[in-house]
C-alpha cells in the first residue's frame, strides 16, 4: 500500500497535509473528535540526517503547540541511508535526537503510536516506529533486519539451514508475524484500517513502561527476555 | 606501558576502570546465561553472552556498569546480552546509582537472532531515554577493537555523556556495509586513515557528538569517567531543542563538505593533516576552542 492509499483508508473524515516532499510526510488526520498529529516515511525513504531532523521538528512542534495531541508515525522505509556524507556528521546522533524527542513527547502525555504499511527496515525503524508504545503493521507490511541470502552470507551459515529454521523459529527471518510473535508488533492490521486506527486510539494508554518483553513472553517468541531482566533486577 | 582499553578483553576494561575490589557481577559466566538461537544455529556461546554487568564504585560513589565483548560475535546485541542490559538499567529506576557506566563495544543487532535484537536495541533507546528523565546519568565509554556501530551508535548517543580514544569508533552504518551497497568510490573500507577520519574519536570530538578524547589508556577512561559524575543528568525539552538547533546548524553547514578534513578546516583547525599526529593532550588543547558545541 503506499501514501495516496493509506491517508483516505485512515482517515475518512478529513486528513490535511502540513509538509510534504518526496520521502516524508506531515499533517492532521481527523479520527472522531480526536485530531492525530501524523509523521510519515514514504517509497521506501531513507533515513538521513534531514529526514530525521525532519520528523525530529514535527514531534517538538506538535510538543509546543499541541500538548497531549497523539502522535502517529506511519513508515515506509529501507533503512538509514548508506552514505559516507551522512556518518561524517554523525548520522547516529541525527536519529537518536529523533528518538530523544519522541521520549520527551511520551513523557509529556502524547500517546505515540506507530503503523508500518510498507517496509521498515533495521535502523529507519529503530528511532521512530519502535519508539512507540503501541506498534501496529498492515498485514502485507515487511519487518526486518536483513533477508536470509545477505545474512547467510555474513554469518557463514548455509542458507538452506537458514530457511528451514525459519519455519519453526520466528527470531531471525523477516516478517511482521515474527515481529508479532517477539512481542513487538502489538496488531495486525488489515480490511478496516479506520476501524483498527480508532481502537487504538481509543486503548492508547497514557504513557507507561515498555511492555513488550512480556508480551514476547506471552506470545513464545521471546522466552528468556523478560526472565533474564527480571533475574538482573532481582540478583543479591 | 599503558593499558590499551583497544587491546583489552571487556572484563580487563571494567575492571580497570571502576575502583578496584568494588565490581560485584550480576549473572556471571557461572549462571551460564547463553544464548538458545545460537546454540539451535550450532554456534559457539558465551556464558556471559558478550556482556559483563554489575555494581561497582567509581570514585567512590556507587554506579552500574556494562562492559560489551566485541571479540565475540562483535559485541553484537542479541536477546539475552540486551535483556541484560534493559535489566541493569530497570536496577538503576530502582537503585538510582550516581551513573550507569556503558562501556561500549559492539556492532548492532546480532544477525544470529536479528529480530531479538532489534526489538532489545528499541527496548533499550527507550529504557536508557526513561531513565534519563527520571535523572539516571549515562556514561558512554567507547574505545574497544569492535568499535561502536548501528544500534550501539544509537544507544550510546542517547548517553548523558561520551568519552572516546581516537582509535575508537563511532558510526550508525560501518565503512564495509557502505562500500557493499554504494562501492568503493563512496567509502574505502580498506582505507585506514579515512576510516579514522570519519568515524574516529577526533572527529566526533570536534564536530561536538563526544564530551571527551582521550588517549588509548584504561586509566585515562577512569580518570574522566570520574570527572563527568558531576555532570548534570537529566533530559528537558530544552535540551533536545538546543541539541536540534546544533545538529541543524551542522547539516546545513557541511552540507558540501566532502571530508572530515574540510570540517575541520572550517571549524578553525589550521592543519588539519597534523591531527592524526597528536597525542590526546595535544589534540584536546588544540580542538576545544575549535570544537562545535552542544
Amino acid at each position: 500500500m503506499n501514501r495516496e492509499q493509506l491517508l483516505p483508508a485512515l482517515f475518512p473524515s478529513g486528513w490535511t497535509e502540513q509538509s510534504s516532499t518526496a520521502h516524508a510526510f506531515t499533517g492532521t488526520g481527523q479520527v472522531g473528535d480526536t485530531t492525530v498529529q501524523v509523521i510519515g516515511s514514504s517509497d521506501a525513504a531513507e533515513v538521513g540526517g534531514d529526514l530525521a531532523l525532519f520528523m525530529a521538528r514535527s514531534v517538538l512542534d506538535t510538543v509546543r503547540d499541541h500538548p497531549r495531541r497523539p502522535i502517529l508515525f506511519l513508515l515506509d522505509t529501507q533503512g538509514q541511508r548508506l552514505r559516507r556524507h551522512d556518518e561524517m556528521l554523525g548520522l547516529n546522533g541525527y536519529m537518536a535526537h529523533l528518538a530523544k524527542c519522541v521520549e520527551i513527547a511520551r513523557h509529556r502525555g502524547h500517546p505515540i503510536i506507530s503503523l508500518v504499511y510498507g517496509q521498515a527496515v533495521s535502523g529507519g525503524y529503530l528511532t521512530t516506529g519502535m519508539m512507540a508504545d503501541a506498534c501496529y503493521a498492515l498485514a502485507d507490511a515487511e519487518i526486518k533486519v536483513m533477508n536470509l541470502p545477505a545474512m547467510a552470507r555474513i554469518t557463514k551459515i548455509p542458507l538452506k539451514r537458514l530457511e528451514e529454521l525459519a519455519a519453526q523459529s520466528p527470531v531471525f527471518s523477516p516478517g511482521v508475524d515474527n515481529y508479532f510473535r517477539m512481542g513487538h508488533v502489538l496488531e495486525v492490521w488489515s480490511d478496516d484500517l479506520a476501524a483498527h486506527l480508532q481502537q487504538a486510539l481509543a486503548t492508547a494508554s497514557i504513557p507507561q513502561d515498555d511492555q513488550r518483553m512480556r508480551l514476547g513472553q506471552d506470545r513464545g517468541g521471546r522466552k528468556l527476555a523478560r526472565p533474564v531482566a527480571l533475574r538482573v533486577l532481582a540478583h543479591a | 606501558m599503558a593499558n590499551s582499553y583497544f587491546d583489552s578483553s571487556a572484563r580487563e576494561r571494567l575492571l580497570a576502570t571502576v575502583d578496584a575490589g568494588t565490581f560485584h557481577e550480576f549473572l556471571p559466566p557461572s549462571a551460564r546465561v547463553a544464548s538458545p538461537h545460537l546454540r539451535q544455529l550450532d554456534q559457539p556461546v558465551a556464558f556471559d553472552d558478550g556482556i559483563v554487568i554489575g555494581s561497582a564504585r567509581l570514585g567512590g560513589q556507587p554506579i552500574l556498569v556494562a562492559a560489551q565483548e566485541g571479540g565475540f560475535l562483535g559485541g553484537a546485541i542479541g536477546e539475552v546480552h540486551g535483556a541484560k542490559l534493559v535489566g541493569l538499567i530497570d536496577r538503576a529506576r530502582v537503585e538510582k546509582p550516581a551513573a550507569v557506566v556503558l562501556i561500549l563495544d559492539s556492532g548492532g543487532v546480532r544477525l544470529h537472532e536479528a529480530n531479538a535484537g532489534l526489538v532489545a536495541v528499541s527496548e533499550l533507546i527507550r529504557a536508557v531515554l526513561a531513565a534519563r528523565l527520571e535523572g539516571i546519568r549515562f556514561i558512554g565509554l567507547i574505545g574497544g577493537a569492535g568499535g561502536c556501530f548501528g544500534g550501539t551508535g544509537l544507544i550510546a548517543r542517547c548517553c548523558d555523556v561520551l568519552v572516546m580514544s581516537e582509535e575508537g569508533r563511532l558510526a550508525m552504518s560501518g565503512p564495509e556495509v557502505i562500500e557493499t551497497v554504494h562501492g568503493v568510490e563512496e567509502f574505502d573500507s580498506r582505507d585506514r586513515a579515512l576510516v579514522w577520519r570519519v568515524t574516529g574519536g577526533k572527529h566526533r570530538y570536534l564536530i561536538g557528538e563526544i564530551d571527551e578524547l582521550v588517549e588509548d589508556d584504561a586509566a585515562a577512561f577512569r580518570d574522566a569517567a570520574i570527572r563527568l559524575l558531576s555532570v548534570p543528568g537529566g533530559l528537558s525539552l530544552a535540551d533536545v531543542e538546543r541539541e536540534h538547533a546544533q545538529l541543524q546548524r551542522r547539516w546545513t553547514r557541511f552540507a558540501e563538505a566532502e571530508d572530515p578534513t574540510d570540517i575541520w578546516r572550517a571549524l578553525g583547525v589550521a592543519d588539519p593533516a597534523q591531527l592524526s599526529m597528536l597525542t590526546a593532550a595535544e589534540f584536546v588543547a588544540l580542538a576545544a576552542p575549535c570544537r562545535s558545541h552542544s
